[in-house]
C-alpha cells in the first residue's frame, strides 16, 4: 500500500467539475439529513437517547476485555464458533480456512465495512473463492471495482445512468435503462441463483450482546438474511467495538441507528442471530485491526463508539461536495477523517484538514463522538509528527512570529498598503494564492482600523506596557 | 467596567468599518472602551492549522494587551472561540485565565452582559439573511442549532429585531457552513469556494439584499465568491446595522 498522502483537495476539485453528479449527491444526502431531523423532532427524548447511547458505549469500551470474554463464553454455549483476529491478514486467513475446511468455493455476503478494512475479497478470490456482494449498492461498487463511498449507501455518488452502464457490462441489460426499479430487478435476477447455490454466507454485525452471546444485523434489503440463512455456513465478521453489555441496551441503539442514518424509524430487518440453524454452522470472527491501539489513545478512543450510521457524512458540507471516494480510504467523511489516520498516519494525514471544523457532525452523531474536536486534535498530532507539508508549517511559523511582534506586524501591513493596497505581505506567499482561483479578493481600503483609531481616539495610554507577562 | 476592544487582523486590514461600528456602538451604549494599539492576532490561524506552538507569541501578546481589562470584546465569533476554548499554547496563569474567561463576542456581550433593550438610532430598510458563523453557532452557542432540535433561540436575531425597518428572510439551509474555515479556504479552495457560492445563492434565492453576520471572515470569503459568481448580494457586519448604518 502506498504511503503517499491522499490528495483530497484535488479529488474534490475533480468531483466538483461534474455538475449533475454533484447536485444529486449533495441533495440526496441533504435529504437524508432532513429526514433524520424530522425523526429527531418526533422523539422528545432524542438527546437523552444520545446521552444514554454514549454512556453505554463508553462503559463497554472501558471494560472491553471482560465483555468480549463474556460474549465468547455465551456464544460458545449457543453453538457459535468464535475466532479472534488481531489484524486484517489474520481475519482473512481465518475466513479462508473456514471456507477451505468446508470445501466452499462461493461466498455470498452482505455489506461489511470490516471486510473492506481487511481487504478480504482479493484475498479470497486468490484462493479460488468467488465472492458476491448481495447489497445492491455494494454489488454496484464491487462490479465497478471501487470502495464504498458511504458506509450506509455505498454507491450514493452514482447516478442511475452510471449503474445502467455497469449492469449492461456485467448483466447484459440495456445501458439506457433509467428506471431504478428495472435495475434493481436486474440485480435481483442476477443475484438470486448465486444466493441459492452459494456454499457459504457472510454478514457483518451491527451489535454484539455480551450477556446473551448473540448478535444483531440491521439491513433494509433483506439480503443479509438470505446470506446468513440460505447456505448452511454463516460467517459473521465483527469489529470488537460493536459490543453492548445487555439485550436491554439494544433498544437505545436500534432507536437511534436508522433514524440517524436514513431518517427512517427502523431498518426493514433487524435480525437477531442466536446460533447456527439446524444442521448448519455459525462462526463469529472478532476483529481488532487497530482497535485496541485506538482504545489506548487518550484523545481519540471515543471514536470507537461509532455505530456506523453515516449521519456525520450526510450532514458534512465538505463530504457532500467531494464524495466519499475523495477521501481515498475505507472510511470517508468526518468519521473517516478521525479513524483513518489510526491505520496510516502519513497516508491519511490530509484528511483531518479536509474540514472547516464547523461541528455539524458532532451534533448529529447519535453516540456523541466529538468528531470536530478530534479533527482539531488530529491536526496538532499530525503537525507534531511532521506530517504536514513543509511550506504550510513554515508559513505558520513565520505568521506566528510576526503576530507576536506588533511593530514588525504594523510595518509589514504598511508596506503592503502603499505597494499593493490590499494584502498583508504574509498573505502573498504562493501558498495563499489559490484564494483567487474561484473568489475575488477583499476590496482595498483607505485606512486600517488601527490607523483610524490612532487618528480619532488614541491617547498614549493605549499602548501596552513594554515588559510584563 | 473597563472594556478592551480586540479588532481581528482581517477586520483591521479589510473591514475597518466593522471595527469602527463596534467601537462607536459600545460608546453609544455608554461603555468605557479602549483599543490597545499593540494588538495583532489571537492565534487562531496557527491553532486551527495544528501549529499550536506557533500561536504562543500571538497569545502571549494578546494577554499582555488585554489582562488589565474587566471585559474583552471582539466583533468575531471564531476569534472569541479560539480565546475561550483553544487558547492553550501558553502556560495557563491566572492572567491568562482571566483573559479567557472575560472575552466576549460582540453579540453575546450586547445580549448577555449589557442586555441592551433598544437601539433607537438604528434603522435599516432592507431585507437581510442572517449568517451565523459556525464559531458563533456551534461553539459560542449564540443561536439554536438545527441538528439538536432544541427550542429555537437566536441572540443576533433578538438584537436585529430591535432595528427599525429591517426585514428578514431565511435561507433553505440556514446552519450550513459557508466554507471559509480559515486555512481550509486555501488548502481546499475548490470545495471552499463551492460552499461559499452555494451559501450566497441560498440567501439570494430567499430574497436577501444583504447577508448580515457577526463574523467578517465568513463574509470576506462569501463576498469574494458572490462577486466572482455574479450573485448580486451585499454584506454587512451586524455591528454596522446595530450602530445605525443607513446604507
Amino acid at each position: 500500500m502506498s504511503n503517499r498522502p491522499v490528495n483530497h483537495a484535488r479529488a474534490a476539485e475533480h468531483f466538483l467539475e461534474d455538475a449533475p453528479h454533484l447536485k444529486f449527491h449533495d441533495e440526496r444526502l441533504w435529504d437524508m439529513r432532513q429526514k433524520r431531523d424530522a425523526q429527531m423532532h418526533m422523539l422528545p427524548e432524542w438527546q437523552e437517547l444520545r446521552e444514554e447511547a454514549s454512556r453505554i458505549k463508553e462503559h463497554t469500551l472501558a471494560q472491553l476485555p471482560e465483555y468480549l470474554e463474556q460474549f465468547e463464553e455465551n456464544a460458545k454455549k449457543n453453538g457459535i464458533h468464535v475466532h479472534w483476529a488481531r489484524d486484517g491478514a489474520e481475519h482473512n486467513r481465518i475466513v479462508g480456512d473456514i471456507l477451505k475446511a468446508h470445501g466452499a468455493r462461493s461466498l455470498i455476503k452482505s455489506k461489511s465495512m470490516v471486510t473492506e478494512e481487511c481487504d478480504m475479497r482479493p484475498y479470497l478470490e486468490k484462493q479460488g473463492v468467488t465472492v458476491t456482494e448481495t447489497d445492491l449498492g455494494e454489488r454496484i461498487q464491487q462490479l465497478d471495482d471501487q470502495l464504498p463511498s458511504h458506509i450506509v449507501v455505498p454507491a450514493v455518488h452514482k447516478l442511475t445512468s452510471d449503474v445502467a452502464k455497469i449492469f449492461a457490462k456485467d448483466y447484459h441489460t440495456d445501458p439506457n435503462i433509467r428506471d431504478p426499479h428495472l435495475l434493481a430487478e436486474a440485480q435481483r435476477q442476477a443475484a438470486r441463483p448465486v444466493i441459492l447455490h452459494a456454499d457459504a454466507g457472510m454478514t457483518g454485525g451491527n451489535f454484539v450482546v455480551a450477556e446473551t452471546g448473540t448478535f444483531v444485523v440491521c439491513t433494509n434489503e433483506g439480503n443479509a438474511d438470505l446470506s446468513a440463512t440460505v447456505p448452511n455456513l454463516h460467517i459473521a465478521t465483527i469489529g470488537i467495538e460493536r459490543l453492548v453489555p445487555r439485550m436491554a441496551d439494544l433498544g437505545v441503539f436500534i432507536r437511534l441507528l436508522s433514524r440517524s442514518a436514513l431518517g427512517s424509524p427502523i431498518t426493514q430487518y433487524t435480525t437477531h442471530f442466536r446460533g447456527p440453524q439446524d444442521g448448519g454452522e455459525m462462526h463469529v470472527v472478532l476483529v481488532d485491526n487497530g482497535r485496541s491501539h485506538r482504545l489506548g489513545m487518550d484523545d481519540f478512543w471515543t471514536s470507537l463508539k461509532c455505530i456506523r450510521c453515516g449521519a456525520c457524512m450526510n450532514t458534512c458540507p465538505v463530504y457532500r461536495r467531494s464524495g466519499g471516494l475523495s477521501y481515498g480510504a475505507v472510511y470517508s467523511g468526518p468519521i473517516g477523517a478521525i479513524i483513518d489516520p489510526t491505520f496510516n498516519e502519513r497516508k491519511y494525514s490530509t484528511l483531518p484538514f479536509a474540514s472547516t471544523l464547523n461541528g455539524s457532525c458532532t451534533n448529529v452523531c447519535p453516540v456523541k463522538i466529538d468528531i470536530h474536536e478530534q479533527l482539531y486534535k488530529w491536526r496538532r498530532v499530525l503537525v507534531q509528527h511532521r506530517e504536514i507539508p513543509f511550506v504550510k508549517r513554515e508559513i505558520m511559523y513565520m505568521a506566528g512570529k510576526l503576530m507576536g511582534q506588533p511593530k514588525m506586524y504594523r510595518a509589514a501591513l504598511r508596506a503592503t498598503e502603499t505597494s499593493l493596497e490590499s494584502l498583508p505581505r504574509f498573505a502573498l506567499y504562493n501558498w495563499l494564492n489559490p484564494w483567487g482561483k474561484h473568489r475575488e479578493l477583499p476590496h482595498p481600503i483607505k485606512q486600517t482600523f488601527h490607523d483610524w483609531y490612532k487618528k480619532n481616539r488614541a491617547t498614549p495610554a493605549a499602548t501596552a506596557p513594554e515588559s510584563g507577562k | 467596567m473597563k472594556i478592551g476592544l480586540f479588532i481581528p487582523c482581517y477586520i483591521d486590514a479589510f473591514y475597518p468599518e466593522a471595527g469602527i461600528a463596534t467601537l462607536e456602538l459600545l460608546e453609544k451604549l455608554g461603555q468605557d472602551v479602549e483599543y490597545p494599539l499593540d494588538q495583532t492576532c489571537c492565534g487562531q490561524p496557527m491553532g486551527n492549522s495544528g501549529c499550536n506552538s506557533d500561536a504562543a507569541a500571538a497569545e502571549a501578546l494578546f494577554v499582555r494587551n488585554f489582562a488589565r481589562f474587566d471585559k474583552i470584546v471582539m466583533p468575531s465569533g471564531s476569534c472569541t472561540h479560539h480565546v475561550r476554548d483553544n487558547f492553550d499554547a501558553i502556560p495557563q496563569t491566572d492572567e491568562v485565565r482571566h483573559v479567557r474567561e472575560n472575552t466576549f463576542e460582540l453579540v453575546e456581550f450586547l445580549h448577555d452582559i449589557l442586555k441592551v433593550e433598544a437601539f433607537p438610532w438604528a434603522e435599516f430598510n432592507h431585507t437581510v439573511g442572517l449568517h451565523n458563523s459556525c464559531g458563533t453557532l456551534r461553539a459560542l452557542r449564540t443561536a439554536s442549532m438545527s441538528e439538536l432540535g432544541e427550542k429555537p433561540f437566536s441572540k443576533p436575531m433578538d438584537l436585529l429585531k430591535k432595528v427599525k425597518g429591517i426585514r428578514f428572510v431565511t435561507p433553505k439551509r440556514p446552519d450550513e457552513c459557508c466554507g471559509f474555515g480559515g486555512t481550509f479556504s486555501v488548502t481546499e479552495e475548490a470545495i471552499s469556494a463551492r460552499m461559499g457560492v452555494d451559501k450566497v445563492r441560498d440567501h439570494h434565492d430567499a430574497g436577501a439584499e444583504y447577508i448580515v453576520s457577526a463574523d467578517s471572515s465568513c463574509m470576506m470569503h462569501q463576498q469574494g465568491c458572490a462577486e466572482r459568481a455574479g450573485v448580486p448580494i451585499r454584506f454587512i457586519h451586524i455591528a454596522q446595522i446595530l450602530n445605525g448604518a443607513a446604507q
